[in-house]
C-alpha cells in the first residue's frame, strides 16, 4: 500500500475503487476466505509488477525544457503515457498522485489515450521520482516525446468544433425565421415583417455560409487548381448558387432565399467530417504513443559510473551500457561482454546472433543474454534504422493519392449538374424566359449532393469505429477503401514471416522421445538465460520440480549439465550430450553416434529448419527437442480464406531461404511465392514491381520501406515502431486471421458507401426532374432535403462492417 | 407586433452569447476529452481530500 493513499482509522486498506469493489462484492457473496487464501500463498504477493528503474533521464535540464514547460515560476507541467490504463479505478489511482507523491499539484488522466497530465512544484519533486511513484502503482511510464503533431490535431479539431458551433447555432435560427415564414405563405403575412425575416435570415446565412462553409469553397478551389475530382466541388457549386440566388432574391424581395436548407446543409456536412476525423485521429494517436514504449533513454557509461540520459544527449565514441532484454540506443561496437544479439525486428532472423567483443551490433536490436558495453560508431538518422527510415519517408511520400469513390462520383456529378443547368436555362428561355434563371438556380440547389457529402464520412466513421472496438486501427477512410479494390482487380498480399506468420521468439516444436522429463529439463533450463533454454523452460507441464531442486554443473553455449532428482542430465547439442566434453568441437566428428530413432529425429527436424536439443540421462540419450520458430494457429487458415478471397499470397522472409521454403511448405504455398534471405531494399523492390494493389503485412524495421511503399500496409501486433510509422493499418491484436477480419470488413464498408450513394443520388434525380420541370417548390425542396440526408444516415449507422469482438489486449 | 423589432434582435444576441460561452468551452480544452469524465463522475468524493494528507 502507498502510505498516501492510507485511510487513518480504516481497518480495511484499499490502492483503488476497483479492488474495493471487488472486495464489497466477494464479502456480500460470503466469500472472504479468498483474502486468507490469497494470503497464505506467498507467490503472489505483488499484483502491480514495478520496473524499478530511476527513470533519472527525464530530469535532464534539456528534456524538461523541451518536453515539460513551466507553466508558472516554479511550476511544471508534462504528458506522460501510461501502460497498463483500463479502467475508472485507474483514473481513480492515477490521480490520486498528490497524495502519493508529494509536490505533485495535479494529476488528470485522459484514459482513452492514457495520458496523464502532471503538474509538480519543481523545488519538491522532480519528475524522475513521480515516475517512479507511478512505476510503484503499476503504470510504467514514458516520457511523451512526439506531442507537436498531437497539439496540432488537437488545434484542428477545435477549429472544426468552433465552426460546428457556429453553423449550428446559425441553422437553428435560420430555420426558426424560415418556419415563420413558410407559415407566412399559407396564412398570410405583413410585408413589413416577412422582409424583416429575410434580411434577418440573409444576415446570419451569409455569416454561416462565409465563415464556416469557407472550408467547402476553399476545398473547390483547391480541386479546381489540381483539376482533379472532388466531393467539395459539387457541393460548393450548389451553396453558391443557393447564396447567390438568396441574395439577390432577399435584396430585390422576390422569390425563395433558400438559406434554411444552406445553413443546415453546412451544419450536416461539417458534422459528418468532424466525427469521420475524431475517429481516424483515435486510431493516428494510439499509433503515435506506441512510439513511446520505445526506449527513450540510455544508460551512459562513464568511468565505472552509469548514468541514464535521455537518447538525444548521446555523442560518438561514448560508452553505453546495455542490459538483457533492452535494445540498442544507437549503431556501435561491442566494448566488452559476450551475449547473443536478437535482430529479429531488423533482419528478420529468427534466431539469435551470438555477439563478442570488437563486433558491430545495430539501432533496435535487443540485446538478449548478458550485459554489453558497445562504443557508439552512428547515431540517429546515420544508424541503419535511421536510414531504413529515410528510405520510407520517400517511399510514402512518393505514393500516389487515391482518388476516392465518392470524389469519383462527385466529378460525374459536377459535369451532370452543369449540363442539367444549361439545358434547364436554355430550355425554359424558350418557355418562359422570366423563370429560366430561377428554374436553373433552384435546379442547382435542390441536387446540391448533400446525401452524397454525407455518405462516405458518415459510413467511414461507423467502419471505423467499429474496427477499433475489435482493436484494428485504420489511420483513414482511403485505406479502407484501397483495402476493398482487392475486391474486383484481386491483388497480392505480402506476408512477413518472423513474427507476422511465427510467433516471435523461440519455442519448442517437436519433441520426441521421453517426454517424463519434460519437467526436469525444463527446470535445469529454466537457469539459463540462453533464448533456446528459455523456449525449453516453458514447456514443463505441471511444475513438479521447482527450480531450486536442480543443480546446474555446466554451462556453455553448446549445451548445459546438471543434477535434478539425483540423475544427471546433459541438454544440448548432439556432440556435447554425445560426447559430454563440448570444449573441443574440432573432434566432434568422432563422437559415438546416437540410437537410431534420434538422428531420425534430428534428420527430420533439420529438414524443417529446427534446431536439436539432446537430452541424455545418465548417460543415456532420451529425448531430442526441436527448438524454432513456431506458425501462429491461424496462419494456415488465413493463407486459405485469403485465397479463397481472391487474392495472391505471397511470404517475403529476410531469414535464411530454407527455412522460409519449409514453413512455405507447411502453409501448403508453392515454393516459388516463398523468398527468403532478403534485405530490406530487395523487399522494397518485390513490392513496387508487383502489380496494384498489394498489400504488405509486417512487424519489422525491415518491412517498414516495404510498408509505406504498398497500396496498403498493415502492421502486426508487437511490431516495431518504425513499421507502425510507415503502415496503415494496425492491428491491436496478435494472430494473422485480423486481416482476414479486416479485408471483409472493408469490402462490406465499400458496399455500404455504394448504397448510401445510390439513395442519394436517386433522391438528387427526384428533385432535378422536378426542378427542371419548374414543378419544384420550396417546400418540397425543403422536405426532400433532410429526407435524403436522414435516409442516408440511417443505412450508414446501422451498416454492420466489423464484427465486434470487444477483446481488448 | 412591432415588439418583434426588439425580440429578434434579442434572440440573435442571445444565440451569441451561447455561442461564445461554447466557443470558450472549446478553447479551454474542455471538448478534448469526452471519454475520462464519464468515468470521473463514480468516484465518490471523500472527505479528507479537503484537508491535507496528514
Amino acid at each position: 500500500m502507498p502510505s498516501g493513499l492510507v485511510v487513518t482509522g480504516a481497518e480495511l486498506q484499499f490502492c483503488c475503487a476497483g479492488c474495493r469493489a471487488v472486495y464489497e462484492a466477494i464479502n456480500a457473496h460470503g466469500l472472504e476466505r479468498y483474502y486468507r487464501l490469497q494470503q497464505g500463498d506467498p507467490g503472489k504477493p505483488s499484483p502491480a509488477s514495478p520496473t524499478g528503474r530511476a527513470y533519472a533521464e527525464l530530469d535532464d535540464r534539456e528534456f524538461l525544457d523541451a518536453h515539460a514547460p513551466l507553466i508558472a515560476p516554479g511550476l511544471r507541467c508534462t504528458e506522460l503515457y501510461l501502460e497498463g490504463i483500463h479502467c475508472s479505478a485507474c483514473v481513480w489511482l492515477v490521480e490520486k498522485l498528490p497524495r502519493v507523491a508529494p509536490g505533485v499539484i495535479e494529476s488528470r488522466l485522459d484514459m482513452r489515450r492514457a495520458l496523464v497530465k502532471v503538474i509538480w512544484e519543481e523545488d519538491k519533486s522532480n519528475l524522475s521520482s513521480i515516475a517512479r511513484t507511478l512505476d510503484s502503482l503499476g503504470y510504467t511510464p514514458h516520457a511523451d516525446r512526439d506531442s507537436s503533431s498531437r497539439a496540432r490535431r488537437q488545434r484542428e479539431d477545435r477549429n472544426l468544433l468552433v465552426r460546428i458551433a457556429i453553423a449550428g447555432a446559425g441553422a437553428g435560427n435560420v430555420m426558426l425565421l424560415a418556419f415563420a415564414l413558410y407559415g407566412g405563405s399559407f396564412h398570410g403575412m405583413e410585408h413589413e415583417y416577412s422582409s424583416l425575416f429575410r434580411w434577418m435570415s440573409m444576415a446570419i446565412g451569409l455569416t454561416v455560409l462565409l465563415w464556416p462553409g469557407s472550408l467547402f469553397f476553399r476545398g473547390a478551389w483547391a480541386a479546381l487548381r489540381t483539376r482533379t475530382a472532388h466531393l467539395d466541388l459539387p457541393i460548393a457549386i450548389g451553396l453558391g448558387a443557393g447564396t447567390i440566388a438568396g441574395t439577390v432574391n432577399t435584396l430585390l424581395d422576390r422569390g425563395e432565399i433558400y438559406f434554411d436548407s444552406l445553413t443546415s446543409l453546412v451544419f450536416l456536412l461539417l458534422v459528418g467530417r468532424y466525427i469521420q476525423r475524431r475517429l481516424e485521429r483515435r486510431a493516428a494517436d494510439a499509433v503515435e504513443l506506441l512510439f513511446s514504449l520505445t526506449p527513450s533513454f540510455a544508460r551512459l557509461r562513464e568511468g565505472h559510473e552509469c548514468r541514464e540520459v535521455p537518447i538525444e544527449a548521446l555523442k560518438l565514441e561514448q560508452i553505453v551500457e546495455v542490459r538483457p532484454g533492452e535494445s540498442f540506443p544507437a549503431d556501435g561496437d561491442v566494448f566488452e561482454g559476450e551475449s547473443s544479439v536478437d535482430l529479429s525486428l531488423l533482419t528478420g532472423e529468427s534466431r539469435p546472433v551470438p555477439t563478442s567483443a570488437g563486433e558491430k551490433i545495430f539501432a533496435g536490436a535487443v540485446n538478449v543474454d548478458r550485459m554489453l558495453l558497445t562504443r557508439i560508431t552512428a547515431l540517429g538518422k546515420d544508424t541503419r534504422v535511421g536510414k531504413l527510415l529515410t528510405l520510407m519517408e520517400e517511399c510514402a511520400q512518393r505514393k500516389a493519392p487515391i482518388v476516392r469513390l465518392a470524389d469519383r462520383m462527385a466529378g460525374y456529378f459536377t459535369i451532370g449538374a452543369i449540363a442539367l443547368f444549361v439545358a434547364t436555362l436554355v430550355g425554359w428561355h424558350f418557355v418562359d424566359p422570366r423563370r429560366a434563371v430561377d428554374n436553373a438556380l433552384s435546379l442547382l440547389i435542390v441536387t446540391c449532393p448533400c446525401g452524397l457529402g454525407l455518405a462516405t464520412p458518415f459510413a467511414v466513421a461507423v467502419a471505423l469505429g467499429r474496427a477499433a472496438r475489435s482493436s484494428i486501427l485504420v489511420k483513414g477512410g482511403d485505406v479502407l477503401e484501397r483495402l476493398a479494390a482487392s475486391n474486383r482487380a484481386g491483388g497480392t498480399v505480402f506476408l512477413d514471416k518472423t513474427g507476422t506468420l511465427t510467433e516471435p521468439g523461440l519455442a519448442v516444436v517437436q519433441w520426441h522421445g521421453d517426454e517424463t522429463i519434460r519437467d526436469q529439463v525444463a527446470a535445469l533450463e529454466a537457469q539459463v538465460s540462453h533464448p533456446i533454454a528459455r523456449a525449453i523452460a516453458e514447456v514443463a507441464a505441471r511444475r513438479t520440480v521447482e527450480a531450486t531442486q536442480a543443480v546446474l554443473s555446466k554451462s556453455s553455449p553448446q549445451g548445459i549439465a546438471g543434477q535434478v532428482e539425483g540423475k544427471h542430465f546433459n541438454i544440448g547439442s548432439e556432440s556435447f550430450v554425445l560426447q559430454g566434453a563440448p570444449d573441443d568441437s574440432s573432434t566432434s566428428s568422432s563422437h559415438p553416434a546416437g540410437p537410431d530413432w534420434a538422428i531420425a529425429a534430428r534428420r527430420d527436424m533439420t529438414s524443417q529448419c529446427l534446431t536439436p536439443v539432446w537430452v541424455s540421462v545418465n548417460g543415456i540419450v532420451t529425448a531430442v527437442i526441436g527448438v524454432g520458430s513456431r506458425l501462429r494457429d491461424d496462419a494456415t487458415k488465413t493463407i486459405q480464406s485469403l485465397k479463397e478471397m481472391g487474392l495472391k499470397v505471397q511470404i517475403l522472409s529476410g531469414d535464411d531461404p530454407d527455412t522460409v521454403a519449409s514453413l512455405g511448405r507447411q502453409l501448403g504455398m508453392a515454393s516459388a511465392d516463398c523468398h527468403g534471405g532478403l534485405s530490406p531494399e530487395s523487399k522494397l523492390r518485390i513490392v513496387q514491381a508487383a502489380a496494384t494493389p498489394a498489400f504488405m503485412v509486417g512487424d519489422g524495421v525491415n518491412d517498414a520501406a516495404a510498408l509505406s511503399a504498398a497500396s496498403v500496409g498493415i502492421a502486426v501486433h508487437g511490431g516495431a515502431e518504425a513499421s507502425l510509422a510507415a503502415a496503415d493499418v494496425y492491428m491491436g491484436r496478435p494472430g494473422v486471421g485480423v486481416l482476414v477480419e479486416l479485408l471483409e470488413g472493408s469490402r462490406r464498408t465499400l458496399r455500404v458507401i455504394r448504397r448510401c450513394l445510390r439513395v442519394s443520388l436517386g433522391y438528387n434525380l427526384v428533385a432535378a426532374a422536378l426542378a427542371t420541370t419548374g414543378v419544384i417548390n420550396p417546400l418540397i425542396a425543403a422536405i426532400l432535403m433532410p429526407l435524403a440526408s436522414f435516409t442516408v444516415l440511417g443505412i450508414a449507422l446501422g451498416s454492420r462492417t466489423f464484427p465486434v469482438t470487444r477483446s481488448r489486449s | 407586433m412591432s415588439v418583434i423589432y426588439i425580440l429578434l434582435p434579442l434572440a440573435v444576441i442571445l444565440a451569441s452569447v451561447a455561442l461564445w460561452a461554447f466557443v470558450r468551452a472549446v478553447k479551454a480544452g474542455q471538448f478534448d476529452d469526452l471519454d475520462t469524465p464519464a468515468h470521473r463522475i463514480l468516484h465518490d468524493d471523500e472527505e479528507d481530500t479537503k484537508r491535507p494528507p496528514q
